[in-house]
């Protein structure tokens, strides 16, 4: 287990059932002091359930919460060391912006003019200068997005929850918000906790990502790690495009694995799990950008895999080829770098390639 | 051409509807300010004496105090009431929540008769309690409760339960949330439901006729004097009174009600 | 791992006094919260509804012996209603009750009641499509139209009607006045046609907001789907929009049916004699005639018809959907 120091939250055995649906389904994991950390996952994995269990909203079925050392087990939102930033915003209607980010500040016994010279510098740090007065329904969607963060950070809390809270906006908007809030992170130096389905922002905001399905964690690992070496198939797919060999494991050499993967051969896999089985059921994992299409039969090193190009897609700074291997379902799916300008168009369709990467880029996943 | 005649056909059916609805409760102010005993045409001259009359008779204004006394009280208890029973049905996830709603919505489709009846025997054969103001408002209640909570569900329906959850993330605890953001953002709902139960407890019959014992209200009034033919143009004076007050407290509740709903829809999304 | 989640959290709790244990249980038990603030208004309920009731039930199998009760539990009251006799005729049909003309009151206020609700649903109809489809600017003050006349004096809307349809009343008075007719017409008011209009125009309004509410519900595209699909418009409003607002023409049948049949002022102010109904003897029950047990029975008696047929009614309707999807 994590050193209790370092994690701000900690999570137990959490589990929350609604009738007979596991939304939260005994999950374990810490979360560290001043971290960028994301619940990334499909709608309905739980993220959101489990985000409210942080906040106090809902209380687990099961297991323990700890946040900054303390158990949550009775503890309401309203005494919680942690504040929300809600998808839908949740900016008061019937109060100003400026009374919006004052609202959680009249508990803390502060005086009028220090009330009023807190608000005014979150609407300075949020960029909303001028904003104090105007109504909730006179915001756009970006403003709004940005009053919901000063209204949370203004009480200081030692861990800001995010739901989805880029979700409303447009797609520049929301890069551009995207941006803001990681530098936010940084100056402000509070543990945030933030839910997407988006896998891409997930990726480019985030410390630490836990990938969650059906309300299990399937794995909690950084950005990189997560797309380089995803521990099963679902964080795989979830994460980026990824093409599947379902095999055996036929021998074991040191820091290797070869897998028997049917009519396309046999593939050669680094070792990292520990325990590999001769003759188990595995999937070898390879990422389309790391395949490359060879016009030519290469000479016999790494991975080489014979097929036929069945179609492409231009993408713009990349094209895809989706390449037919006899005896798999799925076709072999390969990203291209455009890097020259109008290239070539490579009259592809039925020619024959062979598909080569090198044995690093390739993961072994148990098969599901 | 063939479209334009069928939408003129319709509109003109509604506006004939209107007519219907409206025209027979109409006659009453138009005889009220008119000179004669009887309700006939033709009509023979404008006077204002039964208004006159109307505001010295001490029965009468008697039975207005009892009206307006169970009318208020009727409207605040049955708006609490209705007020935490919809935020129970709507913010909680409750088991067996169709059935609660049932119930409760089940007096508005009873006759008011059967359940005048019902209150009538228990208050007087079980309880042994007198019939007072008190029984008529028990049974009012029981009327206007299932409205009250209809409008506040609307009402409630109408923002997010996480505007309630902000409350309570930025330290309010749930007495404070209630009071700083639910009561304020329900408040159209608040008003609407207690103008209707006011009203709906000013114009009840059946029921104040089982319950009101001694005590009279302006319903039961109006009932008392319906026998005696030379009553009848002050019962058309009151009656139009009741009719105004009926109509201009129901508009504001209609339109504080529905304005309610569209200012609370967020404009950006 | 198991054992740390458990374990330490109940003893924890068992440790504290009553009413801490108490507020935690509240803050993890959102129903418990849903439960308690229902708690008052179910409190109401149950005292004005569910105890009423029962008490009615019970009192209907007690016997009136002059001003006294007998609290002995018999079924008398109910054997009086229905006590095989020489009976009566009415509308052809006979009666043989000993006292027939409980249950000739009751089959009387059945159909006028129907009468009543079948000409509001079809009057309504119209209306609530004209708000829902045709009203575009002005739904608004549409609503506010036919919401306006709910909330009036349901003693006064009758009693308007007594004033139209009296001897001397104002549409006699007047269609004298311009020459039409010599003598006042005698058969406007006091018969059961006088209580079908006046209760007609009582309750016309409350039957449009159900049957306007389904119809606003119906999403616009599948009307354009009929029509593309090559329906006509009155083939679509037979096949797409009557059947989806079916839902909001029962309630509004069933909101009307079940209330007017227990209605007693429309009869008193102006049924007379032959537009008496059965909740006119039900109330004589309980003031002139004085039989409080009888008068529970006849209620209930009532309710019980009243129910039967809404569901021979719901049972209909529902019968008849599933034919319409077998076709």
């Amino acid at each position: 287990m994590v050193n209790n120091e370092d994690s701000v939250i900690s999570l137990r055995g959490v589990a929350k059932h609604f009738g007979a649906v596991r939304a939260v389904d005994d999950v374990s994991f810490e979360i560290r002091r001043g971290e960028f950390f994301s619940l990334l996952g499909p709608s309905g994995c739980g993220k959101t359930t489990l985000l409210r269990l942080l906040a106090g909203f809902d209380f687990p079925t099961q297991g323990e919460i700890l946040i900054d050392g303390q158990p949550m087990s009775s503890v309401p939102p309203y005494k919680r060391p942690t504040n929300t930033v809600f998808q839908s915003y949740a900016i008061f209607p019937h109060l100003s912006v400026a009374e919006n980010i004052g609202y959680g500040l009249r508990k803390k016994g502060l005086s009028k003019r220090e009330l009023a010279e807190s608000v005014h510098q979150a609407l300075e740090q949020m960029k909303l200068a001028g904003y104090g007065s105007r109504a909730a329904h006179q915001l756009s969607g970006g403003h709004r997005q940005r009053v919901a963060l000063a209204r949370a950070l203004v009480c200081r809390p030692k861990v800001l929850l995010l739901d989805e809270p880029l979700g409303a906006l447009d797609r520049k908007l929301r890069e551009a918000m995207q941006i803001e809030l990681r530098q936010l992170q940084r100056s402000v130096g509070i543990t945030f906790v933030f839910v997407t389905h988006d896998q891409e922002e997930a990726l480019s905001l985030s410390d630490r990502i836990a990938v969650m399905s059906k309300g299990r964690v399937l794995q909690i690992d950084s950005a990189a790690r997560l797309y380089e070496v995803p521990n099963c198939r679902l964080v795989a797919d979830f994460i980026g495009s990824m093409n599947f060999f379902d095999g055996s494991i036929k021998c074991v050499d040191n820091g290797h694995v070869i897998v028997d993967v049917g009519p396309a051969g046999s593939l050669c896999v680094p070792k990292i799990q520990k325990n590999v089985e001769l003759g188990a059921e595995v999937t070898v994992a390879v990422r389309p950008e790391k395949v490359h299409i060879e016009w030519r039969a290469p000479k016999p090193k790494g991975n080489a895999i014979v097929g036929r190009i069945a179609d492409e897609s231009y993408l713009g700074d990349r094209s895809h080829y989706y390449v037919e291997v006899p005896g798999m379902i799925r076709r072999v799916c390969v990203a291209h770098q455009n890097a020259e300008r109008f290239r070539r168009s490579i009259e592809s369709h039925g020619r024959q390639v062979w598909l080569t990467w090198s044995t690093e880029s390739a993961v072994l996943l148990p098969r599901e | 051409m063939k479209r334009a005649m069928h939408l003129n056909l319709l509109g003109v059916y509604a506006i004939f509807i209107v007519a219907l609805l409206y025209g027979p409760v109409l006659l009453l102010p138009m005889f009220s300010f008119n000179d004669s005993i009887y309700i006939a045409f033709p009509l023979k001259g404008f006077t204002t004496k039964w208004y006159q009359e109307m505001a010295t008779n001490s029965a009468l204004l008697a039975a207005l105090m009892n009206s307006l006394k169970v009318g208020i009280g009727v409207a605040i208890v049955s708006t609490v009431l209705g007020l935490t029973a919809a935020k129970a049905v709507i913010r909680h996830r409750l088991p067996g929540k169709t059935q609660i709603v049932g119930m409760i919505m089940l007096p508005l489709l009873l006759p008011s008769l059967f359940l005048g009846i019902a209150l009538l025997i228990i208050l007087r054969k079980v309880f042994s309690v007198d019939l007072s103001l008190w029984t008529i408002g028990a049974g009012h209640v029981l009327i206007c409760m299932p409205f009250s909570m209809l409008i506040l569900i609307a009402r409630l329906e109408g923002f997010d339960k996480s505007l309630e959850e902000a409350s309570l993330d930025l330290g309010e605890n749930a007495w404070g949330t209630f009071w700083h953001v639910t009561f304020p953002l329900a408040l159209p709902g608040v008003i609407s439901s207690l103008l209707l139960s006011f009203t709906t407890s000013l114009d009840e019959f059946v029921i104040a006729f089982f319950l009101g014992g001694n005590d009279t209200t302006l319903p039961l009034f109006i009932w008392s004097q319906l026998r005696f033919p030379a009553k009848l143009p002050g019962v058309l004076a009151l009656g139009s009174c009741i009719l105004v007050l009926s109509i201009v407290i129901v508009v504001l509740a209609e339109v504080v009600r529905r304005r309610g709903v569209q200012s609370s829809k967020p404009t950006v999304f | 791992m198991a054992s740390v989640t458990g374990g330490p959290l109940v003893g924890h709790a068992r440790s504290r006094p009553l009413s801490q244990r108490f507020r935690a249980l509240l803050l993890r038990s959102e129903a418990l919260r849903g439960y308690i603030l229902l708690t008052p208004t179910l409190l109401v309920m149950f005292l004005l509804l569910v105890v009423p009731l029962c008490g009615m039930i019970a009192f209907s199998f007690f016997t009136q012996v002059y001003f006294d009760i007998d609290f002995t539990l018999t079924l008398k009251n109910y054997w009086s209603i229905i006590k095989p006799g020489a009976g009566n005729t009415y509308l052809g049909i006979p009666f043989p009750f000993e006292t027939p003309v409980y249950t000739i009151l009751l089959v009387k206020s059945l159909l006028m009641s129907l009468v009543a609700t079948s000409v509001i649903v079809l009057m309504a109809y119209p209306m609530a499509y004209f708000i829902a489809f045709r009203a575009t600017n002005h739904k608004f003050l549409w609503l506010v139209l036919i919401t306006v006349p709910l909330w009036t004096s349901y003693l006064l809307r009758v009693f308007a009607w007594k004033v139209i349809l009296g001897h001397n009343g104002v549409l006699n008075s007047g269609l004298i006045s311009i020459g039409v007719i010599e003598e006042p017409l005698g058969f406007l008011l006091y018969n059961p046609a006088a209580v079908i209009i006046t209760l007609t125009h009582a309750w016309l309004a409350f039957a449009i907001l159900p049957i306007y509410v389904s119809l606003e519900k119906i999403d616009r595209s599948l009307l354009e789907a009929a029509t593309d699909l090559g329906d006509s418009k009155l083939i679509r409003f037979l096949r797409v929009t009557l059947p989806l607002s079916l839902p909001g023409v029962i309630s509004s049948a069933l909101m009307v049916f079940i209330p007017t049949v227990g209605d007693y002022v429309t009869p008193a102010q102006v049924g007379g004699t032959s537009g008496i109904m059965i909740g006119t003897i039900i109330q004589r029950q309980f003031g002139a005639a004085n039989n409080w047990p009888l008068g529970s029975a006849l209620s209930i008696f009532m309710m019980l018809a009243v129910t039967a047929i809404v569901c021979l009614f719901l049972w209909g309707v529902g019968n008849d959907r599933i034919k319409a999807r077998g076709a």
